[in-house]
């Protein structure tokens, strides 16, 4: 689906967005506080991205108390990397190569 | 999300090749012919035996898990945070060989989509480039 491919391209075109994903791809639930400490810029504009993130379907939150705790969604990029596809092309760039290779090769 | 991490899916490249299957098995087995075609590496045709394929982008490691001389090679391909198996298989034909390869692996979990994504990305904009490279 390349319209998926675009919002996810597009939401993540943002260094500190990706940033943002990345660690809670890595490090697991998080609340805004805790994202803030790392993310290098304010929690009003790490919530606008972690809303971003939200909209791409890249990431969920849940309310626990008077916190907000986000985490990404288990295959959110599942779009993205059907390794199947990727390791289907890389293969047949190889059967290339050998194919290449056996025509040099000595009997 | 353990439930989706066991899933296992399959890639499969097939092609019929105008040579005999004893001098692709040479191909499929040779450390400095492997290097050739596939990736410099430190195969040995030895079951159990660890090696390593070295790419420019990292490096895939692996153990041999089957030889059957000419007829069958498989070996674990564990990569970029997904964790596979490559099985080649030779069977001989009027022509010379038919070649299979199967690469069998687990669906990603989280943190292996991510890390999977990341090489979606080199290769798309490889891609780009090279369509970009064509496009003058």
């Amino acid at each position: 689906m390349p319209d998926t491919h675009d919002v996810i391209f597009r939401t993540l075109v943002d260094p500190t967005r990706r940033a943002i994903f990345e660690r809670l791809c890595r490090d697991g639930d998080q609340t805004v506080g805790a994202l803030t400490a790392k993310a290098g810029v304010s929690q009003p504009a790490v919530s606008k991205h972690l809303g971003v993130l939200k909209q791409a379907g890249l990431v969920r939150d849940r309310h626990k108390g008077r916190q907000t705790h986000y985490s990404a969604r288990p295959g959110a990029l599942a779009p993205l990397i059907d390794w199947t596809s990727q390791m289907a092309t890389f293969w047949q760039g190889k059967f290339d190569d050998l194919e290449d290779l056996l025509k040099r090769m000595d009997q | 999300m353990n439930q989706t991490s066991t899933e296992t899916r399959a890639v499969v490249v097939e092609r019929d090749i105008a040579f005999p299957p004893e001098k692709i098995w040479r191909a499929l087995t040779q450390p400095h012919l492997i290097a050739e075609w596939l990736m410099k590496n430190d195969f040995k045709p030895a079951v159990d035996h660890r090696f390593n394929f070295r790419g420019d982008w990292g490096s895939v490691d692996c153990r041999v898990l089957t030889i059957e001389p000419n007829k069958t090679l498989s070996y674990t391909w564990d990569a970029m945070g997904l964790e596979s198996v490559v099985t080649w298989t030779l069977t001989p034909t009027s022509t010379g060989t038919h070649l299979r390869m199967e690469q069998a692996g687990f669906r990603p979990d989280q943190e292996q989509a991510y890390q999977g994504a990341k090489f979606g990305w080199q290769k798309f904009f490889a891609n780009l480039e090279q369509t970009l490279a064509r496009a003058d």
